[in-house]
Parts: structure tokens; sequence; C-alpha cells
């Protein structure tokens, strides 16, 4: 079937405008950012004032920075109790909203509650909590434990703020896909006598896969682009540096590194594409099938 | 190079030997004919240019020249905190009452904030004035072309030092900033608190030490102390360092021409380690604010700060202070940091007439005055303000900064602030956390400056 003139112009326009925007927007920075990281700029005066200096920028990350490793490892422990605790926990949250529990609502409500807030907002609130000195929790337990000044406590303090937004954000996504379950499947299973924990694992689970990848993505994805907590509560520096704070630290603060701080954004762009990829995989499959 | 004896001779050294006065290198007698040169000449050439074309702006205080300024002028500031903000308003309002035409728009952004995005404030749509401080990178900006040329306002001030004259110059040897005020950092104490202990002024190391351990003694926190927003652990490096190496040291240091893991260096840390006992703990959580309320409570017995901690403590009443004292008898203790804040002028003000004679008037002495008024820490610039209303804080601290023989503006006033805030802070703060680290943390600092003092 030939297209007429009109869906012709219709077509280009639906996927030149897209298109035009995924360039501008994603892909130039992205690759701005890749060429900047080989750079020395101070981000003062025009492009002429930027000097090619080679991968100098990443051997001084790797061997000249000593926030770096600590970055690496604060953004895997990130992931790992996100991964581990709190996603597992939102999920176990939804499924026992899903069993329509009296006041089911007002758990929804007050779990989903932080999600709402921003994350500078719940840095402060956490203070209240925190604060050495004056804070809720040295006050309540009659100890003095510098809960966001010891490097070794503080990575932790924040992470219980961070899951507490975060399982909220889980419970209600996968609350959403158990309540697209087909009835008739659970039906089926306690005809065959299966207790409610089989039931779950063998059923629904699987077959809320689709949901499943994205919490899974999401999760992926809150812990690399954590960011505004630490920053909040001492600029990523101490204890809670994260490589995007040290980018923020690099790029935009007084001391204007550009390129150094690009070549910070490129590492994090290039740990996001393993994960970019081995999800676009598994969606590309499942539409396949 | 030797140690520089006055206030006047380290601002002179501020200015690059490019367009100094004194250095007749090949280059710069070159450059020197082309206008760097005019540093010589200027202070006359100014005094000259004000007195003929702004005469009436001499005799009117505000400032206003020939045709009223109007419409509506924006102020950057970053006086966030209470006291100097309602100064800056107290200011704004003082000039509103004497230019009825102007609409005076403040713009406060939260201290920290507006230092560490002034980059991206000053290429995008500044305010027509803003607060800054002295030192490399008022400099750096005037350099780039981000701020404008104020030789005309300044032809129109009287009542500042040479000093402050060249503290408010350019690496071409023109103005760009103008002064309000300057404060010294030392050692904050409460004579209550000292007069019921019998506590009394120490005037060495030794002294200090002994001091200390009999306040530990007492149960009170000999040295109050905060490093969570990384840049105050900087002034304890700051005066220990040119207690012991002498304020030439810092220069040579903060210009990148020394070592960091050299014996030098490594004798501050060695004296800060022995006094961080006397430290209060878990400073990386704290702010000042809080640490100097445990001075306010009686809770920590010193503060080694910047006198803006009167704006923490009662007002500035029952607070005094000593110049940190002495470590080797060879250098002395009359070296210390006394920054100087002021205004700039955007490179391209939306209102270029209102924002200078809105900086006229903050040069002058009734904006002094104001000043000095609203926020009892400070020292103010113009000497011909009226000092009447100072604190006895206020008239010590004036004191200390006249007999101080070299000062220092600050460690990130100093150097250049991608080394001070991504090498620096971090550093300080691993030392701070453990203090046995600090042959790795200097060697750390050595290595990464060298890969940012290139450019």
């Amino acid at each position: 079937m030939r297209l007429g003139l009109r869906d012709r112009i219709t077509v280009v326009v639906m996927v030149a405008v897209p298109l035009a925007l995924v360039v501008g927007l994603v892909w130039l920075p992205s690759i701005c950012t890749v060429l900047l990281s080989f750079t020395r700029w101070n981000g003062i005066g025009g492009l002429d004032t930027i000097e090619w200096v080679g991968t100098t920028n990443y051997v001084n990350v790797f061997t000249n920075y000593p926030p770096f490793q600590p970055a690496m490892e604060h953004n895997v422990l990130w992931l790992v109790v996100l991964f581990g605790l709190a996603t597992p926990f939102g999920m176990f949250m939804a499924v026992l909203l899903d069993k329509e529990v009296k006041g089911g609502r007002f758990y929804q409500t007050a779990m989903y509650l932080p999600v709402v807030l921003s994350l500078a907002l719940i840095g402060f609130i956490w203070q209240l909590f925190y604060s050495r000195d004056q804070g809720l929790l040295n006050n309540v337990l009659g100890t003095s434990v510098d809960w966001y000044g010891d490097s070794k406590v503080n990575i932790w303090a924040v992470l219980i703020a961070s899951s507490w937004r975060h399982v909220g954000y889980i419970m209600l996504l996968y609350l959403a896909g158990l309540k697209g379950v087909d009835p008739s499947l659970r039906e089926a299973a306690s005809m065959d006598g299966a207790s409610e924990v089989s039931t779950f694992f063998r059923i629904v689970f699987p077959v809320l896969r689709p949901i499943n990848i994205i919490v899974l993505v999401i999760t992926v994805i809150e812990s690399l682009r954590a960011f505004d907590l630490v920053w909040v509560i001492n600029k990523g520096r101490n204890g809670l540096e994260l490589i995007s704070a040290l980018v923020t630290q690099n790029v935009v603060g007084e001391a204007s590194r550009i390129g150094f701080g690009s070549a910070l954004a490129t590492i994090m762009l290039v740990i996001s594409l393993v994960f970019i990829t081995i999800y676009l995989a598994t969606v590309m499959r499942e539409e396949e099938q | 190079m030797s140690r520089p004896r006055s206030e006047a001779e380290y601002l002179a050294r501020l200015i690059p030997p490019s367009a100094s006065a004194t250095s007749f290198g090949r280059r710069s007698l070159l450059k020197g004919a082309l206008g760097a040169g005019a540093a010589l000449a200027l202070p006359g050439a100014l005094a000259a240019c004000g007195s003929s074309s702004s005469g009436a702006a001499k005799s009117s205080s505000a400032g206003g020249a020939a045709a009223a300024p109007s419409g509506t002028l924006k102020v950057g500031s970053n006086y966030s905190d209470d006291v100097p903000k309602k100064a800056m308003q107290a200011e704004a309002d003082a000039f509103k009452a004497a230019n009825s035409g102007v609409t005076v728009n403040i713009n406060t952004v939260d201290h920290n904030t507006f230092q560490e995005n002034i980059n991206n404030y000053l290429q995008g749509k500044p305010d027509d004035v803003f607060t800054w401080f002295a030192g490399y990178r008022m400099r750096f900006f005037a350099a780039q072309g981000l701020a404008s040329d104020l030789s005309d306002v300044w032809g129109k001030l009287t009542g500042f030092s040479d000093a402050f004259k060249k503290a408010s110059t350019g690496d071409d040897g023109k103005q760009y900033f103008v002064p309000i005020y300057n404060y010294p950092w030392a050692v904050f104490y409460r004579p209550s608190l000292w007069k019921e202990k019998g506590y009394t002024v120490p005037k060495t190391l030794d002294e200090f030490k002994t001091l200390g351990a009999q306040m530990k003694k007492d149960g009170i926190a000999p040295i109050a102390f905060a490093d969570k927003d990384g840049w105050p652990a900087m002034g304890t490096f700051d005066i220990i360092n040119m207690r012991v190496n002498g304020y030439q040291f810092h220069v040579d240091l903060m210009a990148g021409k020394k070592t960091w893991n050299g014996p030098e260096v490594k004798k501050v840390f060695d004296v800060w380690t022995e006094l961080l006992p006397l430290h209060q703990s878990d400073s990386l959580g704290r702010t000042w604010q809080e640490a100097a309320q445990s001075l306010q409570q009686k809770k920590s017995g010193m503060y080694l700060l910047g006198s803006f901690v009167a704006q923490q403590v009662d007002n500035g009443k029952d607070l005094d202070f000593f110049p940190f004292p002495e470590i080797d008898p060879a250098i002395g203790a009359d070296a210390i940091d006394a920054p100087i804040d002021g205004f700039m002028l955007a490179a391209k003000p939306s209102n270029k007439d209102a924002a200078k004679a809105f900086l006229t008037f903050l040069g002058g002495k009734e904006a002094g005055a104001i000043w000095a008024k609203s926020d009892p820490s400070n020292v103010l610039a113009n000497s011909e303000a009226d000092t009447s209303t100072y604190t006895d804080l206020q008239k010590k601290s004036a004191e200390i900064i006249s007999q101080a023989k070299s000062i220092a503006q600050f460690l990130d006033r100093d150097t250049r602030p991608d080394f001070a805030s991504t090498v620096m802070i971090p550093q300080l703060q691993a030392f701070i956390k453990d203090p046995k680290s600090v042959s790795t943390v200097l060697d750390q600092i050595e290595s990464q400056k060298k890969s940012i003092f290139v450019s």
C-alpha cells in the first residue's frame, strides 16, 4: 500500500521530532562529555581555551584521585543494599497490601509518601534524626554517635534514608503489577492445593516477569544516580563519596575541572551502559517471543 | 624573596610580576609599555581622574553621579546568615533612601552555594552587583573578563589605604573590587568562663597545650572544632603553617611552588597531630555554627575561627580573642589570616549607572558605618567610616589586623579553587579522620597538586 502525501508527512514528523530530541538531549551531550574527558578546561571562556590532554584525566582518576575508589565501592554497596534489602522488602509490602488488609490504603499512602518528597527534603528530615548534638536518635538512645560525620557509619545512615524512599517506590510499582495478575491463576493454584508461598514463587512471580525486570532496572538506576542525599548531607565527601557527587564536585562547583569531571562522568556512563545493554537485550528478546 | 614587612607589601605581591612595578624582566618591560605598567602610574592617574570628573560625587556621600540613577538594581548576595543579611538589607535601604529612583532587589543565596556556583553564575546572567572576596579568584575573574573595571568608582572613593586598593586590583592594574570589611582569624574564648576557671591567655605553644590539658581536666572540650563543610580546617592549617614556616612559605605553598610532602609541611601536621586530641571530637559531622554554639554554651573553651563567630555567640558580648600563639620564636606570631569581603560589578550589568552608584555608596564611609552597626564582628575597610559604634571586639580586631606584619587571605582564597576544593578539603578531612595517615595524605596532596598546577 502506498502512503499518501499527508501520511508521509505525518510519518516524517513523528520520526523526526523524537529523533531530534534524542540526538539533541541525549546523544550530543553524551558525546560532548566523552570528548571533553580528553581535555583540560576550566569552563570559562570560549571553546578555543580547551586544551587536548589525551588520557591524562583517566590516568589521574584511577591513580591520583583518592576519593575515586571509595566512590566506586559506595556505588556498589548502594546497589547491593537496594537490590538485596530494599527491593525485596518493597515487594513483600506490596504482596501484603495486595491481600486487602484492613487499613491497606493508609499503609499504602504512608509507604508511598517518601517517594513524593524530594531527596533534598528527605536529607533534611533525616538530619533531624541523625544530628550528633541535637538529633533525635542520639537523644533517645543516649548515645553520641556521629551519624553523618563518622565515615564508618554515615554511609549506612544514608542507605537507611535512601531505602526508606526506595521501598515505597518499589511497593507501588509491584502492587500495580499484582493487581493485574489474572485471579483465575491463583484460583487454579489453590484448587491444586498450593500454599500461599509456593503460589507466589511458582506462579505469581514468574507471571510478573515484565514488572520484575522494571523493578530490577529501577533499582540499578536508583543506585547509579544516587546523589541528592549525600550532596545535601556533606557534598559527597568523607565517607559518602559517590561517582555522581564527584562529577558534580569537579564540574559544577567552584573548581570547574570540566575535563576531569567529564572523565568521571564517562566512567559512570560506561557502567550504566552495561546495565542498559542487559535491559535492552532482555526486552528485545521478550518482544521477539 | 624575603618576608613582607607590612600588609601593603603583602598586597603588593598579589599583583603578578608582569603587572607590578618592581619587576624588570624583558617581557614585563614590553607589557609594561602596553598597560600593565599603568599599575605604576595608575593611582596618580586615577586620583586625578577622580577629582576632575567627580568632584560632586565626593561631596555627595550617597555617591550619586551627576545624572540620578534610576530603574531596578539587582544585587547578588552571599550574605545568607541572619546578621550580615540584615546588614546587606540596611545598606540597600540606605541607598534607596538617598536615590529614590532606584529599586534594589537583593537576591540572597546560601553562602557556600553561592561560592560553589560562582563560575556558572558569572557566565550566565549575573546580578549587576555581586558579593565576593579579595584574592586569587577576584583577580582571576577580572582577567577572564567576568567582572567590570571599577577604576572610575575608585576615583570617587576616599579613605582606603593603599593596601586595600592593591587588594582590589586585578592583574592588569585596574580595580575590580570594592572592599567593605575584613576580619581576623584568631582564637576566640568567653572571658566569663576563663575568669571563673582562672585561665590565662597562652603566649607559646607549650602554654597553649598546658591550658588545653587543664580544660580537659575541667571537663571542657579545649578547642571547638567543626569541619563538615570542609573549609574551617583550612584555617587551622593556615595558622599553624604560618607559625611554623612563616608567611612567605604560605604564599609559595599556595602558589604551588613548594612541595606538600617536604619536611616543612610535615612539621605543620606534626604540630596539628599533637593538638588534635585537644580539639572537639567528631568534627566531620559538625557545622561551624554548631561548634560556635558549644563555645556559647561554655562546653568548649576556645575556638579558632574568623571573627564572624561573634554572630553565633551572644552577638559578640562576653567574647574575646587572642592571636594563635607562637610556635617557633624565629618565626614569631605576627602573621594572620584576615580575608577581605566586598563587592564586584558584573561584566555586562543591566543597570550600570545604578550599579556604579551603589558600589560608590558601598565604598563610602556612611555604608561602612551602617555595616558596622548591623554586623559587629568585622573591621571596616574604609578608614574614614565612623567607628564609634565599634564594640570592644571590633576595636581589638582592628588592632590585631593593624599590628600583624603579614596578612593572608585564606587557603581557599589564596590558591586555585580546583586545588582547594577537590584536593585540600578531602585530604584535610582524611587527616582529621586518621592523623596517623599523614604521610600518605601529604603524598596524595603533592601528586594531585602536580596534576592540577599545570595550566
